[in-house]
């Protein structure tokens, strides 16, 4: 089941298009990557879901129910351009956000209590946003993310200006959250971070979906039958017409196949030889890759 | 509470909380009074004191009049010399007198007008001119009443002190009150609260343009945004800001009277000042009503009762409103279109201002004459009625005219506050774009 479903959506500005007939599915529980180069319209189609603008046409529904305006309450937006109001003391801040959310007073009270503590935060209630450092106040916004437990968070670009550390924390309790069974979209365009976290993608350029779907299977649909070989021993020289040695170093080789050749074919043909193979494995492509052909194949179309 | 209005509410607390308890805002409103008293007392020793500075004067005197005369000499030094007038042209400055006047042979009883010259080193004040001239023309006076052989009090019983008191009275034959007393009474409260107008609408609006172009710099908008409708974060701070001016309002009306009365007990000589503060502002006159009696506190306090006080107060509330919603929410526009560039704010407040400062000029001329086709149209034009029409208040307007600018009011403030919604939400999410007007109207027909 989907948490969020996009059909056909599209926003026009007066003299472009920022999202385009966009259609894609954010499955129930999943770690779901939004990518795409700056500009391409993420920030605009967040904005639809976010119920912050509205689409010019198409439709959206969250968890089935065509998106309305008490859908924000269920739904967590850390945004990219993100502050908070510098002279308010911590505390008092992330009180006026979860009552925001619709939590009340004493709810919201015990939740930002609960939170402070599990980031070993709980000494900042009293301090005024200004005096925290900026890691210090992503740490706040990321709670007033998560704060009212929403079935959907949309985190855009949530680890710019954190240190490891600090990305490691926020990191694991994304991880966490998900493991609860919260959907989470992860907006960005650093792509070891999407490799790492998502699980599903949609790949965004101009406007429009590009990519979408599990990464697994992206990957699968994208590998170009290259394939790392170990070895010891003798270099060969005679591999039939169906293979290409594209680089060769002391104990490596990569081999791209021809289309249709399977792995066993490949090891069938090395086993005769001189050498010993001491590892094989298929290259996949990176999403950067996947990413970058994608992105530049459109350039050019 | 239904939702939105209970997000509002929070909203509406956070604006109107922050502002209460900073340190500046207990501190402008607590000193202003204090301020104010200062002011009062102060200009009022001033005027004293110069009314006070003693002036030393020669007088050569000819006619051989004043020098015999014993009138009251106002408070000036006069000395008198026989010599002969070059000599004294001379010598005046080095024996330390600021003014050498000279007296010319006055022969003719009938003489309506009499020359005296006068030298100084530095121009006297026109103030210090006519003091001179009443002083000794009061000499003159009596010299030709005492010279024609009339009896003194036949004399003082020609002067007839008039009162110009209104008669008019409504359709229902009943008295509109009102006399010299309540003209300067309306004038006083008809100004005040002109000016009151004038200054909540600039310091409160702009107050919400700062606060809307800190939320944009600080980029807390979009956070908001994704929490509340723009429409509400910009209607909450609107309130939360006008409460604030309400709450700062009501603390000076309590305050200020009782400083007026309280400090000047501690200030020995300064109480009469008060009076002469009042006589300042109400012009010459009343000098002369103090004198009589006629200005006393019952007649004030009386004709001050006397005002439509259950029409002036709920109107004077509906124009501060609706005169501080439209400006505000134009403000809140203003600062959602610009960046963090003062600069490119000024430029559009600029075409805010105009009206605002329209409308001041045309208030102090509506005072003058409140029932002037320029203050009666002023009075009815939505963007100048806030400031002009709770001037004319005291003045009766007709009833109508009321009820028609309260009506277009509401109407203008309306469509302003939709108006600058629909710009506001478009401009707390557009970063680093460069405004035009032209862009700002293309923004009133985004779609949500």
């Amino acid at each position: 089941m989907a948490i969020l479903s996009l059909q056909g959506v599209t926003k026009r500005y007066r003299d472009l298009i920022a999202v385009n007939d966009v259609t894609f599915d954010v499955p129930q529980g999943t770690l779901f990557g939004l990518l795409g180069p700056n500009g391409a319209g993420k920030t605009s189609l967040i904005r639809i879901i976010t119920t912050i603008t509205g689409a010019d046409a198409g439709q959206v529904f969250f968890n089935s129910a065509p998106l309305n305006s008490r859908h924000p309450e269920q739904i967590g937006y850390l945004p990219e351009e993100r502050g908070l109001y510098r002279k308010m003391k911590v505390g008092e801040h992330l009180m006026y956000l979860a009552q925001l959310k619709g939590l009340s007073k004493t709810e919201a009270r015990a939740r930002i209590t609960s939170m402070m503590q599990k980031f070993e935060i709980t000494d900042w209630w009293g301090k005024k946003v200004e005096e925290l450092s900026k890691g210090m106040q992503q740490k706040i916004q990321f709670i007033a993310t998560i704060v009212h437990r929403p079935k959907l968070i949309i985190l855009d670009e949530p680890f710019s200006g954190l240190d490891p550390i600090n990305t490691n924390l926020i990191k694991d309790e994304i991880f966490a959250l998900n493991r609860e069974g919260t959907s989470i979209i992860f907006s960005t365009h650093r792509m070891e971070q999407v490799e790492e976290i998502c699980e599903w993608i949609v790949l965004i350029n101009k406007g429009q979906n590009v990519l979408h779907g599990r990464v697994a299977d992206i990957k699968e649909q994208n590998k170009e039958g290259i394939y790392r070989i170990g070895f010891r021993g003798k270099l060969p020289d005679d591999l039939s017409g169906h293979f290409t040695v594209i680089s060769d170093t002391d104990n490596e080789l990569l081999v791209k196949a021809d289309h249709g050749m399977s792995p066993n074919a490949l090891l069938r043909e090395l086993l005769d030889r001189q050498f010993i193979i001491e590892a094989f494995e298929e290259v996949k492509p990176s999403l950067n890759e996947i990413f970058i052909k994608t992105v530049n194949g459109q350039a050019r179309a | 509470m239904a939702r939105p209005v209970h997000k509002l509410w929070i909203i509406f607390r956070r604006e109107y909380g922050v502002r209460v308890r900073k340190r500046s805002f207990i501190i402008v409103t607590i000193l202003m009074p204090l301020a104010f008293a200062a002011l009062a007392i102060g200009s009022g020793l001033i005027t004293a004191m110069g009314a006070q500075a003693k002036k030393d004067i020669l007088v050569k005197d000819a006619s051989g009049i004043f020098v015999q005369s014993t009138t009251d000499r106002d408070n000036l030094e006069f000395a008198f010399s026989d010599k002969d007038l070059a000599t004294l042209k001379e010598t005046y400055r080095e024996e330390g007198y600021d003014l050498l006047i000279h007296i010319p042979p006055f022969d003719d009883l009938s003489a309506r007008e009499h020359q005296v010259e006068y030298f100084a080193a530095e121009k006297p004040s026109i103030t210090l001119i006519e003091r001179i001239e009443s002083v000794i023309g009061r000499a003159f006076r009596e010299y030709k009443i005492d010279a024609s052989n009339i009896d003194r009090a036949l004399f003082d019983s020609f002067r007839t002190n008039i009162e110009l008191e209104s008669t008019a009275v409504d359709e229902r034959g009943e008295s509109l009150g009102s006399g010299k007393m309540a003209a300067i009474i309306g004038t006083v409260l008809g100004i005040v609260m002109g000016i009151l107008m004038y200054m909540v609408i600039l310091i409160y609006g702009q107050m919400v343009m700062r606060s809307v172009m800190e939320e944009k710099i600080s980029r807390i908008a979009e956070v908001m945004i994704s929490s509340v409708r723009p429409f509400q974060l910009m209607m909450g701070k609107i309130l939360g800001v006008g409460a604030v001016g309400l709450t700062q309002l009501a603390i000076w009306m309590v305050l200020i009277p009782v400083v007026l009365t309280v400090v000047p007990m501690f200030l020995p000589g300064a109480a009469t000042d008060m009076q002469s503060m009042a006589a300042m502002s109400q012009g010459a006159e009343t000098i002369q009503q103090m004198e009589s009696g006629a200005f006393n506190m019952q007649s004030v306090i009386g004709e001050f009762f006397r005002l439509n006080w259950l029409l002036i107060v709920p109107s004077f509330v509906i124009f501060f409103l609706g005169g501080y919603f439209i400006y505000s929410s134009l403000f809140a526009a203003i600062g959602s279109a610009v960046d963090e560039d003062l600069g490119e704010a000024q430029q559009f407040m600029l075409p805010v201002m105009i009206p605002v400062i329209l409308a001041f000029f045309i208030m102090m001329s509506s005072i003058e004459n409140p029932n002037s086709p320029i203050a009666v149209f002023g009075s009815i034009f939505p963007l100048f009625s806030p400031i002009i029409m709770p001037a004319r208040l005291p003045f009766d307007p007709p009833l109508w005219q009321i009820l028609s600018s309260i009506a277009l009011l509401l109407l203008t403030t309306l469509l302003f506050v939709w108006l600058s919604a629909r710009i506001y939400r478009v401009g707390i999410l557009m970063y680093g774009k460069k405004i035009t007007f032209k862009e700002l109207g293309r923004w009133l027909f985004y779609k949500g």
